[in-house]
């Protein structure tokens, strides 16, 4: 009776978490095509509902009643079998986010750890789609994107060490808490060049402009995903959007300070809470959306150049000098 | 039978399902995501055992990042599988071999654990606050750091090994680019503006 109890608390706690996400998510597709809109001095989808608001929901209507198209060369099971894996690690991942204090469906000690092996979980999605397809485009845009997020994970993972040596936890919550102080206490300070790394590693791992040549439009048509349609599309897409959300938690979380305010120890305005959260992810959603208007796509080589050459030894010089600034108690931070 | 131990039945035959496979299945980018399928059910396993460190490297390491570069590898590779199914049956009899005293070995390990040792079978149970990922730290920088240390050097070692016999000198006609001049490119090394007098209207 009480695990029946505990497993309905997990399932009602998992679900309280996945359906505003998924809601997000929809949302996030119609600001992302209103916002590219008014920065290309177009309107923007406005047809569907009041000023365009339900067309997400037309647009999800519309993709699961669509046909799913198997090609006839491909492998049947891989070919399903591939959006769910790229969508499955977007979703766990969301396990060990702290939404407040005390408010996290797992609280793991090795939270970091989880997230970095399960971030680094969505690449076989890629992989297994551009293979079981059996389409040379498809194919070309899975081995790109291999390359490319194992790539970028390297210096993401040394970014995360960064985080890890300042906070001296690997659990989400006590990074957090460690954070405690307002605005200039949150890690983005001293962990500068590792939050500007972070981020744009994150950008690269979810495959977003500047950083889409996996799906490459004018090269390989749309990469791994060309023979895809309807809901296994769908599916790709949800996944991908679920990522870019999940990157932005993780960066409000890691260096600006999660549900922390920015004003601590001015009433009212200092009160911790969930809107705090909220509105850091809005920022970086934001931001992902003003890249694609505003960068022309990276070269593949020149993507290769900045994740190598730039990134992770800027990583590598940063946790040294972080380690000399714990040594030394550097600051409110490390005192 | 307690939930755990239905868990640990169910993660063990997928596991052992998986290993089979990855040595009969015929196409070899199935294989390798048979044994992706088999190191995360071993990653399971151990996470039944509390080792949740050592669980989840184990999924960050192998399964996240050196399968990735094998498969990406086997999906290039173009191999004709005929001839590699040819010496099946002149193997046969090494491979089987090899394969029964690793059973015998195993075996043995297990019947002198019971004999001697049967406490061992019994999960040491941990207090509530007890962090595997501290501990298993505390352990690696203390008691044993020389040999923690020392097998980092031999990593170190073999990576620019590695390195040092893939760079290979390409031919001088290559052409390459170095991003730091094009970054110093002015526009006035590339563009000359002319001015011209407007062409009159006709």
């Amino acid at each position: 009776m009480e695990t029946i109890l505990t497993l309905t608390l997990i399932l009602a706690k998992i679900v309280a978490i996945v359906a505003p996400l998924m809601l997000a998510v929809a949302y996030l597709t119609y600001a992302e095509r209103k916002i590219i809109g008014y920065m290309q001095v177009r309107i923007g989808p406005n047809r569907v509902g009041p000023k365009g608001w339900l067309q997400p929901i037309a647009d999800a209507v519309k993709l699961m009643v669509k046909e799913i198209i198997i090609p006839s060369g491909a492998n049947r099971f891989l070919f399903i079998l591939a959006p769910i894996l790229s969508i499955g690690p977007a979703l766990a991942a969301w396990a060990v986010i702290p939404f407040g204090k005390g408010m996290v469906l797992a609280n793991l000690d090795a939270g970091l750890l989880y997230l970095l092996a399960l971030t680094s979980l969505g690449v076989y999605g890629v992989i297994i789609s551009g293979w079981a397809s059996n389409s040379k485009y498809a194919f070309l845009g899975a081995m790109r994107s291999a390359a490319q997020i194992v790539s970028y994970e390297i210096a993401m993972g040394f970014a995360l060490v960064g985080v890890l040596m300042a906070a001296g936890s690997l659990n989400l919550q006590d990074i957090v808490l460690k954070q405690q102080g307002g605005l200039l206490h949150w890690f983005w300070l001293p962990l500068l060049p590792l939050f500007v790394v972070y981020f744009i590693a994150g950008v690269a791992e979810t495959n977003r402009a500047p950083f889409d040549v996996a799906e490459g439009e004018s090269e390989i048509v749309a990469g791994f995903h060309v023979e895809y349609s309807g809901m296994t599309f769908a599916v790709f897409f949800l996944a991908e959007y679920a990522n870019m959300v999940l990157i932005s938690a993780l960066a409000s979380t890691l260096f600006l300070g999660g549900w922390l305010s920015p004003f601590e120890g001015i009433p009212v305005l200092g009160e911790p809470g969930l809107i705090w959260f909220v509105l850091k992810m809005a920022i970086f959603l934001f931001l992902f959306l003003w890249f694609r208007a505003t960068f022309p796509r990276y070269r593949y080589d020149q993507i290769m150049r900045l994740g190598w050459k730039v990134f992770i030894p800027v990583t590598l010089v940063w946790i040294g000098v972080l380690g000399l600034a714990i040594l030394f108690r550097v600051g409110p931070w490390f005192a | 039978m307690g939930f755990e131990k239905f868990l640990f039945y169910v993660f063990a035959i997928v596991l052992i399902f998986a290993a089979v496979r990855v040595i009969t299945v015929r196409n070899s980018v199935h294989a390798a995501l048979f044994l992706v399928l088999a190191f995360f059910n071993s990653a399971a396993l151990w996470m039944l055992l509390q080792a949740e460190f050592l669980a989840i490297t184990l999924v960050l390491v192998y399964v996240g990042a050196v399968m990735v570069l094998f498969l990406f590898v086997v999906m290039m590779l173009d191999i004709n599988l005929a001839p590699l199914r040819e010496g099946f049956i002149k193997y046969l009899p090494v491979g089987a071999a090899v394969g029964l005293i690793i059973v015998v070995e195993m075996g043995l390990v297990e019947v002198h654990s019971r004999l001697f040792a049967a406490e061992q079978y019994h999960l040491i149970q941990q207090p509530a606050g007890y962090s595997n990922t501290k501990v298993l730290g505390e352990a690696l920088y203390t008691v044993y750091v020389y040999p923690f240390e020392i097998a980092a050097v031999i990593l170190l070692v073999a990576i620019i090994a590695a390195i040092a016999l893939t760079m290979r000198k390409r031919p001088e006609t290559t052409k390459y680019q170095d991003p730091a001049q094009q970054v110093l490119v002015k526009r006035g090394d590339r563009i000359r503006l002319v001015k011209m007098p407007a062409e009159k209207k006709l």
